[in-house]
């Protein structure tokens, strides 16, 4: 009887362990492997890259236009060659679209001096050139401010001391770097009127900690990416304006 | 039957007539243990080539042809293995501006991923800009908390997916980040964000009380931890929930050294891991699985 019951208890626990529900979680190991060129290249994958790579270098290092000096937004204290042609780009661009789509004209243009990422070099400007100044995907956007924020505009510009680049309007410091006189489009600035600013859409959310964008009465998007309206105007320019004109001017 | 396994097979009888019922005899032999194993990758941004060679912080690391070889050679040594992404596939080089992430999914689908959830930036081009590049995916996507039904994704990205490798039954879910504040509400357009925490809750419950998986992972686009506690982050998530073996990470390229234990509501044990950023790292989480019941002191954790 001993001997049946054990046979009956090792079938059981045959049935047991070998169901298919019998497996446990016992033991977990985590690492990071780091991919270095210790892994050669897939071949397969590579050859499948290759044609795409081609096309995109041939396009990006092919010449659009012309940089006869380099363009470096680290030589100015108030204005530099790079954000005077961002900001002179910006606002033509943004001036024929908004006039297009809207039928009214840009005023102001208004950038960041954080969002110029590299230099232009002297020499051939390229794709990969909009790229490496503008690697973001900021889109151009226009704010409708009241003259009192193109007022802020100025005190802004004073109290921060950066080229930021700008184009359309002319801010006067006197030796205290307080604001003296702000114009338009050479005009004083009326509060009660409305000018539309050319900008990103990173700033006009506040980015850069300009705040008067914030008390926009309207806004217009472009869909515009700003990278693209550099790719266009360097595609119909055959070679880059040196514009040094004072935007901020101190007396 | 090879020599190898009758011999196993062998000594594992012997075992059992001669010692009694010691499962420990049972151990390391092919029919008494499994083992699965996890890849991951996240936020890789169209980086399919190695970093420059001047890059100042990853210098030449990464490259997703020799992300292909290496993960080749992991599937070698085990065929049991899933390799996952947690988003941001997109955004990050040309590639992407050129080719709106066709390259980015014919790659990741030669190396044969299997799964991955949506992160904010693989909305750059839109929900339509993602719908169109899917032809190009032979992997799904999951994603828990994003409700599709209003958009052209609907019945397209379900909330989970369940594999069955060796017998062993895995069930993945996933989750995505706020989209309000990050991304242009033209983009993601009628895909609406559900609380991550309460989804995750629902979805480790059907995935181990109904759906009975052995393992519930989850592929996140959350973030790794906030200074700002009330922020949704992985951490958060795992010790919210229970019942998660795993919590595969993205969004803040957090370069973890090792994988994160982290503590779940029931006090047990649920791992944490992100791999930074750009395929510079590949994360490797083995589990191993034996027969019998689980013991009382359940299971052995190794990082690093």
């Amino acid at each position: 009887m001993a001997k049946y019951m054990f046979v009956l208890f090792l079938m059981l626990s045959g049935i047991i362990s070998c169901g298919p529900k019998n497996f446990y979680n016992s033991e977990i190991d985590g690492k990071k492997i780091p991919v270095s060129n210790e892994y050669t290249a897939d071949t397969e994958i590579e050859d499948f890259i290759a044609p795409y790579r081609d096309h995109i270098n041939n396009d990006l290092d092919s010449t659009l236009a012309w940089a006869p000096v380099t363009f470096d937004k680290s030589k100015g204290k108030w204005q530099t060659n790079i954000g005077n042609l961002m900001a002179d780009v910006t606002f033509e661009k943004a001036d024929k679209i908004f006039y297009m789509r809207e039928k009214k004209h840009v005023d102001v243009c208004l950038l960041n001096h954080g969002g110029i990422r590299a230099t232009i070099p002297q020499g051939k400007v390229t794709t990969r050139t909009a790229y490496e100044i503008m690697p973001f995907e900021n889109s151009l956007i226009i704010m409708a401010l009241k003259g009192e924020q193109i007022h802020d505009i100025a005190t802004y510009m004073a109290i921060g001391k950066k080229p930021h680049p700008v184009a359309g309007m002319e801010i006067v410091l006197d030796n205290n770097n307080s604001v003296k006189e702000v114009t338009v489009k050479g005009k004083p600035v009326d509060n009660n009127k409305i000018y539309y600013v050319a900008t990103s859409d990173y700033l006009s959310n506040g980015g850069d900690n300009m705040m008067f964008f914030k008390k926009a009465t309207a806004q217009y998007d472009m869909d515009y990416k700003l990278r693209n309206l550099y790719i266009d105007y360097f595609k119909e320019t055959d070679t880059l304006p040196v514009n040094n004109t004072e935007r901020i001017i101190i007396q | 039957m090879k020599r190898r396994d009758f011999i196993q097979k062998t000594a594992a009888g012997s075992a059992l007539v001669l010692g009694g019922l010691s499962l420990s005899s049972f151990t390391d032999t092919p029919e008494n243990a499994k083992r699965i194993t996890i890849l991951h990758t996240n936020d890789t941004h169209s980086h399919i080539d190695p970093l420059a060679a001047d890059d100042p912080k990853n210098p030449n690391m990464g490259g997703a042809a020799r992300r292909a070889t290496l993960v080749e050679a992991i599937r070698r040594e085990n065929p049991n293995t899933l390799l996952l992404d947690a988003g941001d596939i997109f955004q990050g080089t040309p590639y992407f501006n050129y080719y709106g992430g066709e390259l980015e999914f014919r790659v990741m689908s030669m190396m044969k991923y299997d799964l991955a959830t949506l992160g904010n930036h693989d909305f750059d081009n839109g929900v339509n800009g993602f719908y169109k590049q899917l032809p190009h995916a032979k992997f799904d996507f999951v994603s828990a908390n994003y409700d599709f039904k209003n958009s052209i994704l609907d019945g397209i990205i379900k909330p989970y997916k369940i594999f069955t490798v060796d017998g062993i039954k895995i069930g993945i879910f996933g989750l995505g980040i706020q989209l309000e504040g990050l991304v242009d509400p033209k983009l993601y357009k009628e895909v609406l964000y559900n609380d991550p925490i309460g989804i995750a809750q629902d979805m480790s419950r059907i995935l181990k009380e109904d759906e009975h998986c052995d393992l519930v992972l989850c592929l996140s686009h959350l973030g790794f931890a906030y200074d700002n506690e009330d922020k949704v982050s992985d951490l958060a998530l795992a010790s919210a929930t229970k019942n998660i073996d795993l919590i595969i990470g993205g969004h803040t390229h957090t370069f973890l050294s090792k994988p994160y234990i982290a503590k779940n509501l029931d006090g047990n044990d649920v791992l944490v891991n992100q791999v930074g950023c750009y395929g510079i790292n590949l994360g490797q989480i083995d589990f191993y699985f034996e027969k019998g019941k689980k013991t009382a002191q359940g299971r052995t954790i190794n990082v690093g």
